[in-house]
């Protein structure tokens, strides 16, 4: 057994649920711009639950991208450049959903706000649609060769798994943004996303589950099923927290199942980080796509000295904004006019 | 149309729109962080307002590097997954290094900062945008350092085709790194400190067409106030004053910084890779005179068609070696030996598609090079002998009323960002046709280098990228028309337009206590 790339295996699992678990809810707020809020100031309600912390979650993504660049280069150059056209369309979508969250209140119109709360929406739509994508077929396979060069043209990608990938995260950042809402606002929004979440969130995590289930089916070990059995507690109980208007409980319940459920799925893969469907002796893992020892032990001193720091002090941000925010706390809009005299 | 082609473009452009954005959040940062500083410690409200006015400038800017930022690191692997298989082992670690010690730290702390106002205490408020500006700064090493690497490899040995890392300390003290960053951090300083300039004699040119300030016989400022305008009172002259002066400091210092790592960086240049000098000067034959002017047709990269037509004898040497008389030497002399150093041709490698086992140009574009090298210097000194001049026309308090010297003051501020735009040019299109270059000094490894040609993903189609390219290209320029609205409806308005207690027509009345002191 590789024990470095092992680790570093696990590590990168690790970045990416907590990418999950953080930027889950900053997507699912900002679709749930898209029809949730039925007014500017709902909608800034909204968007400020998320306006501290959001660009902070993002980084999730970078490092996890730059971790695997570090630790498994050959993985990373197989499955981006693979998925060429669907990234492209996720960079699109974090370009615009971050230049909108950012610019929505600096103009006066109600056109200009109604454009970047749209873009908002559809950016956190088409990025969640496009990292599921991507994290499926990383675990169901891509037509690549020897080389780890994609055959088949640019859309060979687009199959059931991308479209039940995408739909999964989807899915779950709508209902974790819905319960990340509920916890962190007052008033018409939160008794909006408290209702969403007892009605909705079982269909709209069905896409999540078949995915994890499918995995499980074709490499579960006992290692995964326990994860598995974890995610399905935890959900339950989320569901049932909810239903009983325990908001805290109720988010706390869906990031564990997401984290439990994309557990389950990393280590029921493992040690295939990417499998080719043209032929096995292709697939990359974590012995053949990974650097040396020296290159992941060096990663490893790193990432064991400043990841626990960067939780500590992301954590210390969420604290500091605790408070629900409501309509009442939002204010009024200032119009920005040029200073010159008449 | 060639993909490697199509890919260069795509790296080119936002490349180089990235880093319009960068060494202005770099140049800003420090300097809004001092002005906080400034305002904890003296508790004069000259500060706040100058904290509040260039932090939101500050601000509408950084998004828009954040937002561009992540298409760099997601493009080595899209459209150059050969080179990131043969650079992964070294080249990744420096990019996970400034996510985990720097770029989370930025944008957490940034996060806070934007609505800590009010919320957090003063003194940890301001210790939030320090780390915040430490993270950028500490973000800019990591990303130069491993974009060093690519033009000087070291700390590695080669093992099975590809450079394994041996020693991660060598990379991080590449003495090509510490050149190539200390003079990005100067030459954002630059951008930061034009940027201050230009803005600030702007409001002093408006506060004088409104008849607010005027002059006394000597010259000196007579500073008023219009209460009708938002924000005009007489606090608000010493908010631009201040900040025009600080400007123009920043960016002298700035500026004689640049010179300084540029002539260092310039002399490791000539070792490391003399063609990219070689290619600076279009000098094709050896020589020690620097060229200031030189006519003919640099696109043909043919000599025989290159009249240096002004040359000051003995300063290419000096630039290259600290003295007069050493020859340095030039392209013809150079391509024979690159010949037989790294190969004539391409490899035969079926992966290179069309490429494969074509013949290497070593000369890079000598058009780009020459002029991006001349441009860099030029826009360079004239921001540099701008700033100086602004801070003598301004020696009596305020700016002349003069129309024309606000508009040069304003079309100054591009000056610095063409300066390091032409630079980044001019250093990636020299090291052509490598992407990595190889490091012909003592240290060197044989073996470890990469021609651009070899390094695009084989399996992604040209129209693919021609589909990126063209995207993120219009939506970069849709973005810029934005950012650039923005930052110019802001600036005009001034401090009121982010005070709004400034605005005296507007009464707040539904001040409750607990509102958010900065809302999206």
């Amino acid at each position: 057994m590789d024990v470095l790339p092992t680790i570093w295996f696990v590590a990168i699992g690790a970045l990416w649920i907590g990418y999950l678990v953080l930027e889950g809810f900053d997507l699912g707020v900002g679709m749930h711009m898209l029809f949730t809020g039925r007014s500017d100031a709902q909608r800034r309600v909204m968007l400020n639950t998320i306006g501290p912390v959001w660009d902070g979650n993002e980084v999730w993504l970078l490092t996890a991208g730059a971790a695997t660049f570090a630790a498994f280069p050959l993985w990373y150059a197989s499955l981006f450049s693979t998925l060429y056209l669907p990234l492209v369309l996720v960079l699109l979508g974090l370009i615009f959903r971050a230049v909108s969250i950012e610019y929505r209140g600096k103009g006066a119109t109600e056109r200009w706000t109604r454009f970047w709360d749209f873009s908002i929406g559809i950016g956190s739509l088409v990025v969640a649609f496009g990292i599921g994508a991507a994290l499926a077929l990383t675990t169901t396979g891509l037509p690549i060769n020897e080389n780890g060069d994609r055959v088949g043209g640019p859309f060979v990608w687009l199959n059931g798994y991308a479209i039940l990938g995408g739909l999964a995260v989807i899915g779950f950042c709508l209902v974790h943004g819905a319960a990340f809402l509920a916890l962190k606002t007052d008033g018409p929004i939160r008794e909006k996303t408290g209702k969403f979440l007892v009605r909705w969130s079982p269909v709209f995590l069905l896409p999540i589950v078949a995915w994890v289930l499918i995995i499980q089916f074709q490499h579960g070990t006992i290692l995964s099923w326990a994860l598995v059995v974890i995610a399905v507690v935890a959900v339950v109980i989320a569901w049932l927290s909810a239903r009983a208007g325990r908001e805290g409980r109720a988010f706390t319940g869906i990031a564990v199942f997401v984290a439990a459920g994309a557990g389950a799925i990393f280590a029921a893969v493992y040690p295939v980080v990417l499998p080719s469907t043209l032929d096995p002796a292709f697939s990359l893992t974590v012995s053949n796509a990974s650097s040396g020892d020296y290159t992941l032990m060096v990663m490893s001193i790193v990432t064991g000295i400043f990841l626990p720091v960067v939780i500590a002090y992301q954590a210390w941000t969420y604290w500091v904004f605790r408070k629900r925010i409501s309509e009442t706390h939002i204010p009024t809009k200032h119009v920005v006019v040029a200073a010159v005299g008449k | 149309m060639d993909p490697v082609d199509i890919a260069r473009w795509q790296f080119g452009i936002t490349t180089v729109y990235h880093f319009l954005l960068v060494p202005l959040t770099l140049g800003l940062g420090p300097t809004v962080a001092i002005m906080q500083t400034m305002w904890v410690r003296t508790g004069n409200e000259r500060y706040l307002r100058m904290t509040k006015f260039w932090g939101k400038l500050y601000l509408i800017n950084f998004i828009m590097g954040v937002a561009t930022g992540i298409v760099q690191e997601f493009q080595f692997g899209m459209a150059w997954s050969e080179y990131s298989r043969f650079v992964g082992d070294v080249f990744g670690a420096p990019l996970a290094m400034e996510g985990l010690l720097a770029f989370f730290i930025e944008s957490t702390f940034l996060g806070l900062w934007i609505f800590g106002w009010n919320r957090l205490p003063k003194r940890l408020h301001l210790a939030t945008l320090w780390l915040a500006v430490l993270g950028s700064i500490v973000s800019a090493f990591f990303i130069i350092a491993a974009n060093s690497w690519m033009q000087h490899p070291v700390g590695i040995e080669f093992i099975d085709g590809r450079p394994v890392l041996t020693d991660i300390f060598a990379v991080l003290s590449n003495n090509t790194a510490i050149a190539a960053y200390t003079h990005t951090i100067f030459g954002a300083l630059g951008v930061g400190g034009a940027f201050l300039l230009g803005i600030a004699w702007y409001q002093l040119w408006q506060r004088r067409k409104d008849n607010i300030d005027t002059v006394d016989a000597a010259g000196r400022v007579v500073v008023g106030e219009n209460r009708t305008i938002p924000g005009r009172d007489k606090a608000d002259h010493s908010v631009w004053i201040t900040s025009l002066r600080w400007g123009a400091v920043v960016a002298i210092i700035g500026f004689a910084g640049v010179a300084i790592t540029g002539d260092y960086q310039a002399k490791l240049m000539f070792e490391q890779q003399p063609m990219k000098m070689a290619a600076a000067e279009a000098a094709c034959a050896d020589g020690t005179g620097f060229s200031v002017l030189a006519f003919g047709d640099l696109a043909a990269q043919d000599c025989s068609q290159v009249t240096t037509v002004i040359e000051i004898p003995g300063l290419l040497s000096f630039l290259a070696n600290g003295d007069f008389t050493t020859e340095v030497k030039g392209v013809n002399t150079l391509v024979p030996i690159y010949q037989d150093k790294y190969g004539t041709n391409l490899p035969d490698n079926p992966i290179l598609g069309d490429r494969a086992g074509q013949a290497i140009d070593y000369v890079p574009l000598m058009a780009v090079t020459y002029w991006g090298f001349r441009l860099m210097i030029g826009f360079g000194a004239l921001a540099a002998f701008a700033a100086v001049v602004a801070l003598w026309m301004t020696r009596k308090g305020t700016v002349p009323k003069s129309k024309w010297l606000m508009r040069l003051a304003l079309l100054g501020i591009l000056a610095p960002f063409a300066a390091s735009a032409a630079g980044w040019v001019f250093t990636e299109m020299g090291r052509q046709p490598f992407v990595v270059a190889p490091n012909p000094t003592p240290g060197g490894i044989d073996g470890v280098f990469m021609f651009t040609a070899s390094a695009v993903s084989p399996g992604v189609e040209p129209w693919e990228m021609i589909v990126s390219l063209v995207a993120l290209t219009l939506v970069y320029l849709a973005l810029l028309v934005v950012e650039v609205g923005l930052l110019w409806k802001y600036a005009r308005a001034g401090v009121a337009g982010v005070m709004p207690e400034l605005d005296e027509s507007h009464d707040d009345t539904d001040k409750t206590d607990d509102v958010l002191a900065f809302a999206y």
